[in-house]
């Protein structure tokens, strides 16, 4: 199906332009500078990522930046490993004994991969939210408590502050105010799926994981939840795994197409759909494969 | 013969045989309460939760049994079930491929069919023999034994249930591992593992054959668990053997006494699960 020289991360395929382009540039960024946009920074540098399931490789050579405070959406059939990908970032393979990757994931400075110090940290630092709503068995305030509570001493007026301020955040305050004490599980699946958003926002993380967080949830609470993501790029950089095109297209700034594990293609959302440079996209993108 | 006619008939052929074992089941037991109630009914009155077990021909109650077998079966909980609910934990939490965990499973599995008898000659070896003398103690740790397994296994298959994605979702805010364990997992399997100690206490609290190598009993009022100690299954086995007619009617009462209690904790257990799943 694909053969080593359409590799992105190959030799063949690093573009030349000069190391200082506006847009931050590696081996897989098929997408080259334009100038006049914005200084974008990468939040978080992947480089040579390779993951293991036991013997099985997942992941071959992935490469790519994720931009502080963008949208990176990832795309790609079922199995191309997008999700993969996402969870090496906060490391929560690591509870699956037989997993492992290697290569470079550097945050803030430092490779998280090799990061001696307590990966619960991390955890704190790069938060996620899951395909499927995963409310704790505790009342809604606790819910979002539980996590501040790890890192943080908070007095019971900042507490009530801080779980106000993440459910508007995640625009559930108006219809929970009134059931706080309420079990979070007794929520509709949509606000199930907001309060774990609000849970990861909570703690203030520098990075926000989401894991196909719309495709357990009805139109409607879809849509709350991409206007929310849409929100939330003003404070956090965020990563999503998407099955659905057009919600890549409609909230992401950077897509990454990913196929069979590898990285096909990577660069600004508008061109990846609108010009894609490999056929493989192009034919993933129009349907016609996936 | 059509499939479709085929299937039918299997299905009729099933669900009666099916209803038919029930019944079979259902029979007995029937039969069963039917008897203790006939038998045990008449004799329970105020005297037998008030005085102690009375020498052949006097008047009596079964205040001490019942005061013993609750403390006994209590005892033997108090002791068994943290025992067991940490090695369910580790099980299912930290053992789940391991071989440790695995061999673990394992002799769980035989403690949980070993015969009560056994596990009350091994107490008795293991604390009669040495201290010399039967003692509540030895009649609790033997319960304890045979509870344990109990727990363990319903421990670990209720911690089981919780779903990794809850897991993954603690984790994933940074939550350290006893964390994840102790405020969401416990929290979801709580009702399950109170579930699986009611049925433990339940198996318990009519055991006879360990109590006999260990508490023994005795026939006055005594709270002393470093003594031979009252419970209502020894009284039960030793009066109902006896030739005296009061004797056999305060058996026959301790009899409906403890199975209806027994019953009583398991349709409560039943409860809690259910009240808990909806």
């Amino acid at each position: 199906m694909e053969s080593p020289s359409s590799h992105p991360s190959s030799p063949s395929n690093v573009p030349s332009e000069p190391a200082n382009a506006a847009v931050s540039l590696h081996p897989a960024a098929s997408v080259p500078a334009k100038k006049g946009e914005p200084v974008r920074s990468p939040k978080v540098e992947i480089r040579d990522l390779c993951f293991f399931y036991g013997k099985y490789k997942a992941l071959h050579d992935v490469n790519l930046d994720i931009h502080d405070r963008q949208i990176t959406a990832f795309i790609g059939p079922s199995g191309c490993g997008k999700s993969t990908l996402l969870r090496t970032l906060n490391r929560i393979y690591e509870l699956y004994p037989g997993q492992r990757a290697s290569g470079k994931i550097m945050l803030g400075g430092r490779n998280l991969l090799e990061r001696a110090d307590d990966v619960n940290l991390l955890r704190a630092k790069v938060g996620m939210v899951f395909q499927k709503p995963t409310p704790f068995p505790m009342s809604v305030h606790d819910n979002i408590s539980f996590g501040v509570q790890l890192y943080e001493r908070l007095s019971h007026s900042d507490m009530e502050a801080r779980v106000q301020w993440a459910l508007e955040k995640a625009a559930l305050w108006e219809e929970v105010k009134d059931k706080l004490r309420q079990d979070g599980t007794a929520l509709s699946g949509g606000q199930q799926q907001r309060l774990c958003i609000a849970r990861a926002v909570a703690v203030k993380p520098d990075v926000l994981l989401l894991d196909e967080p719309a495709s357990a949830l009805d139109p409607i609470s879809t849509q709350k939840i991409e206007q929310l993501i849409t929100d939330l790029k003003k404070d956090y950089t965020i990563a999503i795994v998407t099955h659905n095109m057009q919600q890549a297209a409609r909230v992401s700034d950077y897509t990454a197409f990913m196929y069979l594990g590898r990285l096909i293609e990577f660069g600004e959302t508008k061109k990846l759909f609108m010009k894609p440079a490999q056929q493989q996209t192009e034919e993933y993108i129009t349907g016609r494969f996936g | 013969m059509s499939l479709y006619t085929r299937r039918r008939i299997v299905n009729h052929v099933g669900l009666t045989l099916s209803i038919l074992a029930t019944l079979f089941g259902l029979f007995w037991l029937a039969w069963l309460l039917w008897t203790l109630f006939g038998n045990g009914l008449r004799w329970i009155g105020p005297r037998m939760f008030f005085e102690s077990t009375p020498p052949p021909g006097a008047n009596g109650g079964l205040a001490n049994a019942i005061v013993g077998s609750a403390i006994l079966t209590l005892a033997g909980v108090g002791i068994g079930a943290p025992a067991g609910i940490l090695a369910g934990t580790y099980l299912a939490e930290f053992g789940r491929t391991s071989r440790l965990g695995a061999i673990v499973r394992f002799v769980n599995d035989i403690l949980l069919s070993a015969p009560s008898i056994i596990i009350g000659v091994f107490v008795y070896g293991l604390i009669v023999l040495r201290t010399g003398h039967f003692s509540g103690w030895a009649g609790a740790i033997a319960l304890a034994l045979i509870i344990m397994p109990v727990v363990v296994r319903t421990t670990e298959n209720m911690m089981r249930l919780v779903p990794d994605s809850l897991r993954e979702a603690a984790a994933a805010l940074g939550a350290p591992s006893w964390k994840v364990t102790i405020v969401i997992v416990y929290r979801s399997a709580l009702p399950g593992i109170m579930t699986g100690i009611l049925l433990g206490m339940a198996r318990i609290s009519g055991e006879t054959a360990p109590l006999l190598f260990t508490a023994l009993n005795n026939q006055f009022w005594s709270t002393d668990m470093s003594r031979p100690f009252p419970n209502l299954p020894a009284v039960i086995f030793q009066f109902a053997m006896s030739p005296y007619e009061d004797w056999q009617h305060l058996a026959w009462a301790g009899a409906l006494l403890i199975t209806v209690t027994i019953l009583g904790i398991n349709i409560a257990a039943k409860m809690l699960l259910k009240r808990t799943k909806s």
